[in-house]
């Protein structure tokens, strides 16, 4: 008998279906890697497992855990076994722990909880597994709250929670996909050996099909709520027999088409300068008469972009990449050094002065959901660029660049009547796209452009990307610390850590053979489908 | 913390001083004449000025000020006009039955609101849910001097547990004192606990919706034992916010519920003071409460950093 078994698991939410007949089995000590797009309903299967469900879902079919039946058991059977046989580790380790209380208080909780332990029995133990997870008392107390901690220390309590009372199951649902490339490593090696240790079963939930390759003895491919197809890890997705797996997997290493690269270019006059930046932010008081040291985000940098060029900025987060963006993009002021753009020094300029500046560089966020007013219409939120121009368009000509940047992006132009909300993630982000390229930049910063999407969309929007490049001559700054998008779309990479510029020069050159440690730390790091199944199907012999 | 304390109590007294000058100004413009007033209409002209010369209401406004706010910082509010005694006499009267009643409605409505706020929360969208809201929202509705008739009818006048009104003084024992507050108390802790009620409920409900919640639940604890230990304690900001503004309007907004029982309260001083131009009773008045309100915002800001440890600065 199987640890997890679940057979035609139905699930709907006021009547709407959200799973449609899933089968999955678990064994003890497999990892079992649930694949799939948002709304495949691969989170809902985890929640399902846990009895944790919205109100309003109703699930029927057979799941049943360690011989007892999930769909059946009362609420206080559940209790007894979530956290107990059954932990789980969440996506946002940021708001997972509660801000009021101590992490040493969370991870004993569950052990009281469960074992009835008194406070001190308690605590040694939390000590324990937190020193486990990474967590040695010495440097991280039990008395430490989360906003102490950073995202990756904080996903190491929510698992030392989760794997506390070392259960029989373990479900991870995307744990590392809040965190970067060399996190999300350690992350993930940190779950693999507790799993060995431990004899956990681990149902790992993620959209990456290179995390899975690596981490899974057998897969499971979700789409719409329905199985697509399962199987042995390393025959699966080297095989690809299932048309969704072989597009999942071709989208998920998709590299645009780039005709010409801009290298020829290189004789023109630089686009963008960046001189011996630095930029200082204040430190914690010491005391009331005492100043802190100031913390240095930036770290004397020096670069520059030629027009029509597109380049990623890589490292890991906190490396100063986004605040060197927003420098950049003239949102904030460098300490010293110097930032010209079209040959003028942006610094020391006013609002007014940075006008023509401003309208020539445009920026793409991470998060199409959060970056426009809900309350606006598509006409409204592409035309915000327009103000920048030194005369304003009339109602007519302004729909008509609306109707023109939409036609760029892929959209109809009837799609300006539309709210934000009646769009997909993709499209969203070609809305943003569009009011990016609304004045004719020479420069769009994208910050992150393609973390949020799933793989298949996120190709598009690549694509989307590669081809303005080439018909518009838009020169890009990709900021990301996803090598697989500098790989894809960038000619040249630059290599952040610390707030030092470490490396720099050709996407290939370094992302095939990186020189520094910082370098190499991300490119060893990075998740590749390839990689991971070659190295399955050699230890399969 | 000290050096939170320090600028806290800073801005506080700053606080003080503008609201002092605000108070005082506004006094200064209004029409009445405190001499007049203490004479009588039939007064001699000769008699009001030398009253006016005694009482310095003839020195430039600024040696006023001056003289008030230095009297003031000294615990001296000057001398009633009409009850010619000294105003802070009048106010430790007064406050002996404005602050404990005060008190008593404030822990009263928190008693009440927050059991309630946590149910209502706790069986979201059930019919107690709708029943407990639907009572609170009445509460809100229902005027507190017309509550306080019917609290007189069924426990004064028919049950004889309580008096009906006045106060007998805490020279004749404290019981008795308290049992004269306990029906205004229960008027005004109604709409207070019912409005409290209402955001405790609504805190925890989003509270409920966080991540961390979510968390505790996998940690296998039942909804009740998450609501207690997770989310109440992350919910109590915005009900300690409510809490701080009902106590400043518990103090001196109580007027109408004072008359109904008749209370010699802070509410009917200053509001007497108001219609017989005694305007440096009304200053004081105005001053202390001013004063409560920076103490229990700063009390309310010590709460926010004991709830939530991201609140707490560093020494």
């Amino acid at each position: 008998m199987s640890l997890l078994e679940i057979e035609k698991l139905k699930l709907d939410i006021g009547g709407t279906p959200i799973l449609k007949g899933i089968d999955l089995a678990i064994e003890k000590g497999q990892v079992m890697g649930l694949v799939g797009e948002s709304g495949s309903g691969k989170s809902m299967t985890a929640l399902a497992i846990m009895r944790l469900m919205p109100h309003a879902a109703r699930a029927s079919g057979r799941l049943t855990f360690d011989g007892i039946d999930i769909l059946a058991s009362t609420e206080e059977a559940m209790c007894r076994l979530r956290g107990d046989d059954i932990g789980m580790v969440f996506q946002e380790p940021m708001t997972a722990l509660n801000p009021v209380k101590t992490i040493g208080e969370q991870v004993a909780e569950g052990i009281r909880w469960h074992t009835g332990a008194n406070r001190a029995d308690a605590e040694a133990r939390a000590r324990q597994i937190l020193d486990r997870v990474g967590l040695p008392e010495a440097k991280f107390p039990l008395s430490r709250y989360p906003h102490e901690l950073s995202g990756g220390q904080r996903q190491r309590v929510v698992i030392a929670i989760a794997c506390a009372l070392k259960p029989k199951l373990l479900i991870a649902d995307e744990p590392t996909t809040a965190l970067d490339v060399v996190l999300q490593k350690q992350i993930l090696e940190l779950l693999k050996d507790l799993v060995d240790e431990q004899k956990m079963g681990l149902l790992l939930i993620s959209h990456d099909l290179a995390v899975v390759a690596d981490m899974a003895d057998r897969v499971t491919i979700m789409r719409h709520g329905e199985v697509m197809e399962d199987g042995e890890t390393a025959r699966t997705l080297s095989e690809q027999v299932h048309p969704y797996t072989r597009q999942l997997a071709q989208a998920s290493m998709h590299v645009p088409d780039r005709p010409h690269t801009t290298a020829a270019s290189s004789t023109a006059e630089n686009l963008l300068e960046i001189r011996n930046v630095s930029r200082d932010y204040p430190g914690r008081r010491v005391s009331l008469f005492k100043k802190g040291e100031p913390f240095r985000a930036v770290n004397d940098v020096s670069f520059s972009l030629k027009p029509g060029q597109s380049v990623a900025l890589v490292g890991r987060s906190g490396c100063g990449k986004s605040t060197l963006a927003r420098m950049i993009l003239a949102l904030d002021h460098p300490t010293s050094g110097d930032i010209r753009f079209m040959g003028e020094s942006l610094l020391g300029k006013d609002e007014t002065a940075l006008r023509p500046f401003r309208r020539n560089m445009q920026v793409v966020f991470q998060d199409p959901y959060g970056s426009f007013n809900p309350r606006h219409k598509v006409e409204r939120l592409v035309s915000e660029p327009l103000h920048l121009l030194d005369e304003t368009p009339t109602p007519a000509a302004r729909r008509e660049m609306v109707a023109a940047a939409l036609h760029e992006v892929g959209l109809k132009p009837s799609d300006m009547e539309k709210y934000p909300h009646e769009f997909s993630g993709g499209q969203r982000q070609r809305i943003s796209i569009a009011r990016a390229i609304i004045t004719r930049p020479k420069l769009i910063v994208a910050d992150e452009p393609v973390s949020a999407l799933d793989v298949s969309i996120r190709a598009q929007v690549l694509d989307l990307f590669a081809d303005l490049n080439q018909r518009l001559g838009v020169a890009y700054l990709f900021i990301t610390h996803d090598l697989t998008v500098a790989r894809a779309i960038t000619d040249e990479v630059m290599v952040m850590h610390d707030g030092i510029m470490v490396e720099e020069g050709g996407t290939a050159d370094i992302l095939d053979h990186p020189k520094s440690d910082a370098a190499k730390a991300l490119v060893d790091a990075a998740p590749d489908l390839h990689r991971a199944i070659a190295r399955r199907l050699q230890e399969q012999g | 913390m000290t050096a939170f304390l320090l600028k806290r109590l800073l801005i506080g007294l700053a606080t003080l001083l503008v609201a002092s000058m605000v108070v005082f100004g506004v006094m200064e413009v209004l029409p009445g004449d405190p001499a007049l007033l203490m004479l009588g209409m039939n007064a001699s002209p000769d008699a009001l000025e030398s009253l006016r010369q005694q009482m310095g209401l003839n020195d430039p406004v600024v040696i006023r000020y001056v003289h008030w706010i230095g009297g003031l910082a000294i615990g001296d509010f000057g001398r009633s006009y009409t009850y010619s005694s000294p105003v802070i006499e009048l106010i430790g009267e007064r406050a002996a039955v404005s602050l404990p009643l005060a008190i008593m409605s404030l822990v009263l409505s928190t008693v009440i609101a927050i059991p309630v706020g946590l149910y209502s929360a706790s069986r979201r969208g059930r019919l107690s849910d709708t029943l407990a809201m639907g009572t609170a929202q009445v509460g809100v509705a229902i005027p507190n001097f017309w509550f306080a008739l019917l609290l007189i009818y069924v426990f004064a006048v028919w049950l004889r547990l309580v008096p009906a009104g006045g106060f007998p003084g805490w020279g004749a024992g404290i019981w008795p004192g308290i049992k004269s507050l306990i029906l205004p108390a229960v008027a005004l802790a109604l709409p207070q606990a019912a409005i409290l009620a209402r955001v405790t409920r609504s805190a925890l409900l989003e509270v409920l919706g966080e991540d961390y919640i979510r968390t505790a639940r996998a940690k296998g604890m039942p909804r009740s034992a998450v609501l207690w230990r997770h989310a109440l304690r992350n919910a109590m900001i915005p009900v300690l916010t409510i809490l701080g503004l009902q106590f400043a309007f518990l103090l001196a907004g109580t007027i109408i519920i004072e008359n109904v029982f008749y209370l010699p309260g802070l509410g009917r001083l200053i509001f007497q003071a108001i219609t017989q131009r005694d305007l440096i009773v009304v200053e004081g008045v105005v001053m202390l409460l001013v004063a409560t309100v920076v103490v229990v915002n700063l009390l309310v800001d010590l709460a926010y950093a004991l709830v939530d440890p991201r609140l707490r600065v560093r020494t």
